[in-house]
């Protein structure tokens, strides 16, 4: 992938596209192939070793600490930072206004489109050059999916690299560099999102016409 | 209305403080201490620790010992006891002896990812060996270790300024007990709450995984958890043994109305244990105390009730930890402030 590019997963349930998302960051053990990050060989390392090159990872389920406050989860997001992180921190709250209203609040009292901007914010706290996000409208209602697509594009024109999984494919497709649509754990069709979505066969196997 | 009621009103209010109010509160100061100790290895280690007692025995072990070299020296701070000079060294002790047992005992479980209760069974096992170890180092006999000023105000002294037929004690172990656990639960909720390390704790007990991923590094936060339960241990089995006496068996019993004070409270949940703490105190003193003496102050004048009007016998004072604990376990497990349930 490169700087600002978004790069979107899409595919049936249980094409393999959450494994292959965690796969990329460490969490799961590769039997064959590669991962590259700015040409570094990084098959070997771990997780943490990963986060601290400069890749951020959002999880589907479980991605906040639900009782700790939204400005201490994003405070976590830059735990392995030392320099001064405020100025990320009214970049994340610039992004995404609605943190900053409820910074003192506790993240497992949020509603679940609110949860999801805590869970990226950390991410980004990290300063990542690619940031992941596996499924991040997961049960989040359709208004407050557009808008999550929205600051997604306003992210990667900051110069991060992002890479969606997404079940919601037509969405998330429409604002993609790249589409790769997995079936049963292949990549099958690989193009720019809009040749993708213009593509009938395509669009009546996995996006449902 | 005539002074005569007045005075017993007031007489009854003395009485129950002397009685119910300082006692229980001083017993809730040492459950409170010894359920965050609980509550801290509960939540960041996810197991409950039944070695906790003995833990406490143990610091407690190591006070009295090097209490005893000071005495020999002639060191002392009168009119404080000596032992909380020797304080700092039951610390070090009982933060090096759970260290240690981590090393060499749950580590090898939570390495393999074992279930908690493996871990507690593993736990009820230190809990031998370090009982072992202290009746084999200070033998099994009571201690007694106090020194130093025995009242802050005593007895007499409350009666000759008030002049009532009550009379109020207030000891310096009392005092001592409650300005030290104020201290440390003041200090420990600012850790919690405003150190990087006490956030990071606070986050791998939230959510491991995530914790993981944020570069929190797991053995650092599990070290400072133990180092932090070693101290409280080391401090609540002091107190305790400073207010009443070292009995190293007695720390075997305390494990009961801990346990509940920390499962009332909500397992995890540090404002939980605390005030688990005083729940079961209050509880206790409350039940077995015998109100007849209040009762005929408050009743009508040369009046007096039949029998005791104790409601429980002290003698079934750990009923009422176990029937809190059965109570709360049938209707609220979480607790209190709880998250997990047991």
């Amino acid at each position: 992938m490169d700087a600002g590019e978004i790069a979107v997963v899409v595919g049936p349930n249980g094409a393999g596209k959450s494994t292959a998302m965690k796969a990329l960051f460490g969490l799961l053990r590769l039997r064959a192939g590669s991962v590259r990050f700015d040409g570094e060989e990084i098959t070997a390392l771990a997780p943490q070793a990963r986060a601290r090159k400069g890749m951020g990872f959002v999880p589907q389920t479980d991605n906040v600490f639900r009782s700790m406050t939204v400005q201490e989860n994003l405070e976590m997001g830059a735990f392995i930072r030392d320099d001064d992180i405020s100025g990320t921190l009214n970049e994340v709250y610039r992004l995404f206004p609605v943190l900053r209203d409820k910074r003192r609040q506790a993240a497992g009292e949020l509603s679940g489109g609110q949860r999801q901007q805590v869970a990226i914010g950390r991410a980004l706290m990290n300063r990542p050059r690619v940031l992941m996000l596996d499924e991040p409208t997961a049960g989040v209602s359709p208004i407050v999916t557009r808008e999550l697509f929205e600051r997604i594009v306003d992210i990667a024109r900051g110069g991060v690299a992002v890479l969606i999984v997404e079940q919601n494919a037509r969405q998330a497709l429409e604002l993609a560099d790249t589409g790769y649509v997995l079936v049963q754990g292949r990549n099958r069709h690989t193009g720019a999102g809009s040749e993708l979505l213009a593509d009938a066969d395509i669009r009546r196997s996995f996006l449902g016409g | 209305m005539t002074d005569a009621v007045n005075a017993d009103l007031v007489n009854a209010v003395v009485l129950l403080a002397n009685f119910v109010l300082i006692p229980a509160t001083v017993y809730g100061c040492q459950l409170a201490l010894g359920a965050l100790g609980v509550t801290l290895v509960y939540g960041v280690l996810r197991f409950s620790n039944f070695g906790h007692g003995e833990t406490m025995a143990f610091g407690a072990m190591v006070t009295i010992l090097v209490t005893w070299l000071l005495q020999s020296w002639q060191v002392g701070i009168a009119p404080l006891p000596t032992a909380l000079l020797a304080l700092p060294a039951g610390i070090a002790a009982s933060a090096g002896l759970c260290l240690l047992t981590d090393r060499w005992v749950y580590r090898f479980y939570r390495r393999r990812k074992a279930a908690p209760v493996i871990l507690l069974v593993a736990s009820v096992g230190v809990m031998f060996v370090v009982n072992g170890l202290i009746r084999f180092v200070i033998g099994p006999d009571d201690q007694v270790f106090t020194d130093g000023a025995r009242f802050v105000v005593s007895v007499r002294q409350f009666k000759a300024a008030t002049g009532l037929a009550e009379g109020l004690a207030i000891k310096t172990t009392q005092t001592i007990t409650v300005a030290v656990t104020a201290i440390l639960v003041v200090w420990l909720f600012w850790f919690l709450g405003r150190t990087r390390t006490g956030k990071s704790m606070r986050a791998y007990s939230d959510n491991e995984d995530l914790a993981l991923l944020s570069g929190i590094n797991p053995e650092r936060v599990v070290a400072v958890t133990w180092i932090i339960v070693g101290a409280l241990a080391a401090v609540a089995g002091t107190l305790y043994g400073l207010d009443k006496s070292f009995k190293p068996f007695v720390y075997l019993s305390l494990l009961l109305p801990i346990f509940a004070a920390a499962i009332v409270g909500g397992l995890g949940s540090p404002l939980g244990a605390i005030t688990g703490g005083f729940v079961v105190a209050f509880s206790e003193v409350l039940l077995t105390y015998p109100y007849k003496k209040f009762l005929s102050y408050l009743g009508p004048e040369g009046w007096r009730p039949d029998g005791l009007v104790q409601l429980l016998s002290t003698d079934y004072k750990f009923a009422v930890s176990f029937g809190i604990l059965v109570v709360v376990l049938l209707i609220k497990p979480t607790g209190i402030f709880g998250g997990r349930s047991t």
